[in-house]
């Protein structure tokens, strides 16, 4: 499932994640990787519409896709026996999401022992212009956090 | 207060069925009044965030909680003698605090309420939960921008009075 230990690549752990969580697949999400380097895709797709005079995405689809981010680039960065918990998330809307595809990077600012502090920015048609951006923290799963803690 | 329980009615259906993603999500409209909005989510596997629990996704809560908040500004804006959909809004930013997963094949209730409104921003907290609003899954708070074509008066929100049960 999602343990992700024994997967020796970034890609087939990357590929693990996507492929176990539904609600990545409801969004209609994917991601690629260039080394450690991970972008996230969420490609266009009427369900995902909040406003239809615009049409825009909805705020809260935007705001999922930054977390979901966010959390596979956790998953990237090293195994992990369980997804972590998400904390707290700070999100922050600074265009409309347009009825294009969106893409999105996530910057783990610090890992601790047991909680990771990451930073996520979403764009469409370019990166200069984000559409959202997003600061949360997350709570590696008991196991994981144990694991370390072991000599 | 100019309070009009129609057109309030009718604006929370539209925001429960007229938005693709609401719809998407089989969003609920609990119920409107002055200051406050509820709605919920049904549990769906479809919506699940980590296939090991069955818990749904926190984006989903995400979601829920941002639509109930900007319904919430809706209904006060109406409230204090802002007319029907005259003006546009936009989420400046919402923070989400994850207390606790939602338990798994639970409807997830999200309660918000606009706390102040002035000529260009509403305020709004919100909590997500089961069935408890002291037991939250999670809490919110976001602020609004209105933009054109026509700002709502800055008049002060009516007096909080609590929505009719969400259940």
């Amino acid at each position: 499932m999602i343990d992700t230990r024994a997967v020796p690549t970034r890609e087939e752990r990357l590929a693990a994640m996507l492929a176990a969580i539904p609600y990545m697949r409801f969004l209609g999400m994917t991601a690629e990787l260039a080394g450690d380097e991970m972008t996230a895709i969420l490609p266009f797709a009427p369900h995902l519409v909040g406003n239809v005079m615009i049409p825009a995405l909805h705020g809260g689809v935007i705001g999922a896709f930054l977390e979901m981010t966010a959390l596979c680039q956790l998953g990237v960065r090293e195994p992990l026996r369980r997804l972590p918990k998400t904390i707290d998330v700070t999100i922050e809307y600074l265009r409309p999401g347009r009825a294009q595809t969106t893409y999105a990077r996530a910057d783990v600012r610090k890992v601790g022992r047991r909680i990771a502090n990451v930073h996520v920015e979403a764009w469409q048609e370019h990166r200069a212009s984000p559409v959202a951006a997003l600061r949360g923290h997350f709570l590696l799963s008991l196991p994981d956090i144990e694991e370390r803690a072991a000599p | 207060m100019s309070f009009d329980p129609e057109a309030m009615a009718l604006l929370g259906a539209r925001m429960a069925q007229g938005t693709p993603q609401a719809a998407a999500l089989r969003f609920r409209l609990g119920s409107v009044d002055g200051t406050g909005a509820a709605m919920a989510v049904p549990w769906r596997e479809e919506l699940v965030g980590d296939p090991e629990t069955g818990v749904m996704a926190g984006g989903v809560i995400t979601t829920l909680l941002d639509h109930v908040c900007g319904l919430s500004v809706s209904c006060a804006v109406i409230a204090a003698g802002g007319g029907f959909m005259q003006f546009g809004m936009a989420t400046l930013d919402l923070r989400i605090d994850y207390m606790r997963p939602a338990q798994p094949r639970r409807e997830v209730i999200a309660l918000a309420r606009c706390y102040k409104l002035t000529r260009s921003i509403a305020f709004v907290r919100a909590s997500a939960f089961e069935d408890d609003e002291a037991n939250p899954v999670a809490t919110a708070q976001a602020a609004f921008a209105f933009t054109g074509p026509r700002t709502p008066p800055g008049r002060p929100v009516p007096e909080a009075s609590a929505p009719a049960d969400a259940a």
